[in-house]
């Protein structure tokens, strides 16, 4: 109960100031936030936009190790949780890919640009739409957690390759935007960076919440069909 | 579950007994091979036509290239495990063999299968496409070669899953893509540094990616392959 | 192989939710018969997989013990089975399912052993031919020659008399009485006239 509440006032706090500190070019006060050039007020975006980003990675990793948990255990709950994270993951990595595109707008003028955050996000989200196919083509539900969690293992392992490739790809296709200094959170003035970790944390907080009351709905759902079938 | 241990000589027969069934099959049917000609044959047809007397940027052309290739794999790396399940035998398969050596016999099948189409679809390819010249043969077909082991290894664990499903032939794909895709980028690549001529020392970083797919992908499918098989 | 022992200790399947069996327990050893017997759908084929190997029990153990300790043989090679879900390779003849059967096995394909053996189940004379011409109870007898080619101490029959006529009855009588003398003999089935004795029963049709 508690949580839900600190969790709500957290987030509302967040997203308000956010949107509503002033950015001035030279902050004197605590409540002013740096404005930087090339974005302007469009740089807000940032604090919803990274922890999304950031938070269907974890829920893909999350959902990976409650895969290999199963695996070893074949404890349906450890798959309903592993299904549960992925379910979040996705509708996170789809509000990453859109914030992340309307981000590239503002930034290089287009919403789509190949550069190698944008593909990474593209990427994992089709590795979650391959995993919910998968997941709704097999009517076993034992076949089903197995083969879930097996591809979720596959594709994790397939993914760093990424982190390996993009960058020969890049120098080579063509000459890579100029990528804005606010992508990266170097210079970031400290209240700046206050409020983007206060709003990864109530993000990570939210996925937390949402995704422990999803496993507990799934799990009333499994006990009742269990006792109603067996 | 616990692993059964063979004496190796006797693992490798069994390996081979597999790819041999599955060779003998296939040539006495020629499901898989007739399809995939005719299917690489119309795509090219397809490419030529679309393209004109226009020609296209070598970059393009590479990327068009493994377009093919990656479709008629699609088209024909699934069969191996799924004829089984279709037909019923997959459990005389489960009765008879080691799991492992049902995986390195079919994926050794269609590696045969994977490297015959490819050198198939590069021939036709560059004799048909204006533009699509070859310049630096050794990147090339070392492409080719580790191109198409990686792609077999990919191709031959997706469809041992996508065999135990329902949809079966629009899933293969759409599991396929994201892990064949850092493949893909890198043969383009590779391909398209041998189309400007360059140096077979700059093509090395691909070599090097490609070698350690190829590795990452077999160690992951022989360790997850029972699992994915046995019921 | 002499004294092999089958144990399986407390055997459970559950399937979408659905309990199969429960607490399945019993220790046959050479020389015996296991009967299964249970109307459709009580589990009679799924137990028949799990002591195969072919399905991975809920819970609870098959193991296969000798005298020197647990079984240094591979399920594979120890076990023949025949069943109605077990399909031969219809593209093959008759002749080249068995060589495959003891190719896949890392045996060396025995020629006379071969035609001994289809010689014994009447299927000599069509041994090139290709499987699917094969009538239902061709196929039932090249079943059988799949099952016992490579000398399996454990022979698994789910169903054996499905299609067959009284000639092919009769030879599966003959091969289940000669297997008795020295190997373990499982049969599944709901007919009890196929069987002239079994040492044990396991009934799937009792509450459990």
């Amino acid at each position: 109960m508690t949580l839900r509440i600190v969790l709500g006032v957290w987030m509302v706090a967040v997203i308000v100031l956010g949107i509503s500190l002033p950015m001035v070019d030279n902050p004197q006060h605590w409540y002013e936030l740096p404005l930087i050039p090339a974005l302007g007020e469009r740089a807000r975006i940032m604090f919803f936009h990274v922890p999304t980003a950031w938070l269907s990675v974890l829920a893909f990793v999350s959902s990976m190790i409650y895969g290999i948990k199963y695996l070893r255990k074949k404890n349906p709950d450890d798959d309903i949780k592993s299904a549960s994270a992925a379910g979040l993951g996705f509708i996170f990595c789809v509000l990453a890919t859109v914030t992340g595109a309307l981000w590239a707008k503002f930034s290089w003028g287009t919403y789509w640009n190949w550069d190698p955050r944008q593909t990474s996000i593209f990427v994992l989200l089709l590795i979650y739409g391959a995993y919910f196919a998968l997941r709704s083509a097999i009517d076993v539900e034992e076949k089903r957690a197995t083969l879930a969690a097996v591809y979720s293992i596959i594709a994790a392992v397939v993914m760093p390759f990424f982190m390996f490739i993009m960058p020969r790809i890049l120098e080579s296709l063509h000459p890579s935007p100029i990528l804005s200094v606010s992508k990266e959170q170097g210079s970031m003035a400290p209240n700046m960076r206050v409020l983007f970790f206060a709003s990864l944390a109530g993000f990570t907080g939210l996925y937390y919440w949402m995704w422990n009351l999803h496993v507990r709905a799934s799990r009333l759902e499994f006990h009742r069909s269990m006792k109603a079938g067996g | 579950m616990p692993r059964t241990e063979q004496p190796l000589s006797t693992w490798v027969q069994s390996t081979l007994a597999i790819f041999r069934k599955d060779l003998k099959s296939e040539l006495r049917t020629r499901y898989a091979i007739s399809a995939l000609i005719m299917f690489v044959i119309t795509t090219i047809a397809i490419i030529l036509f679309s393209l004109g007397s226009e020609s296209a940027p070598a970059d393009a052309l590479s990327g068009m290239l493994w377009v093919v290739v990656f479709f008629a794999s699609m088209s024909g790396l699934s069969r191996t495990f799924v004829t089984e399940e279709e037909r019923g035998t997959a459990m005389t398969l489960q009765l008879m063999a080691t799991p492992s050596a049902v995986l390195f016999g079919k994926l050794l099948f269609n590696l045969v299968l994977t490297l015959g189409l490819n050198v198939m679809t590069v021939i036709l390819y560059s004799a048909f496409i204006n533009g699509f010249v070859v310049r630096t043969y050794s990147i090339f077909v070392i492409t080719i070669g580790l191109g198409s082991i990686g792609l077999a290894a990919a191709a031959t664990i997706i469809a041992a899953i996508i065999a135990r499903a329902n949809t079966k032939g629009t899933l293969y794909p759409v599991l396929s893509f994201p892990i064949l895709l850092p493949l893909l980028l890198t043969v383009i690549n590779a391909t398209r540094l041998s189309t400007e001529g360059a140096f077979l020392e700059e093509a090395y970083g691909e070599f090097q990616i490609l070698v350690s797919y190829i590795v990452v992908v077999v160690a992951v499918s022989y360790l997850l392959f029972d699992y994915i098989w046995k019921d | 192989m002499h004294n092999l022992e089958l144990h399986v200790t407390k055997l459970k399947k559950t399937f979408n939710r659905r309990v199969i069996f429960r607490d399945i327990s019993f220790t046959i050893c050479s020389g015996q018969t296991l009967l299964i017997t249970g109307r459709n759908g009580s589990g009679k084929s799924t137990l028949v997989k799990i002591i195969s190997n072919i399905l991975t029990p809920t819970e609870g153990t098959v193991e296969f013990v000798s005298p020197s300790g647990p079984c240094p043989v591979l399920p594979q090679s120890l076990i023949g089975m025949v069943s109605p879900y077990l399909q031969l390779y219809e593209e093959f003849s008759a002749r080249e399912n068995l060589q495959l059967a003891l190719a896949i096995r890392g045996m060396v394909p025995n020629e006379s052993a071969i035609d001994s053996l289809l010689e014994r189940l009447s299927l000599r004379a069509r041994m090139d031919d290709h499987v699917q011409t094969f009538s239902s109870g061709m196929k039932q007898r090249a079943k059988l020659a799949m099952a016992m080619i490579h000398q399996p101490p454990i022979l698994i029959l789910d169903e054996p008399m499905s299609n067959l006529d009284e000639d092919g009855i009769r030879s599966v009588r003959e091969i289940m009485a000669q297997h008795k003398t020295n190997g373990l003999l499982v049969v599944a089935t709901n007919d009890l006239t196929d069987l002239d004795s079994f040492d044990i029963q396991v009934d799937l049709n009792a509450p459990h």
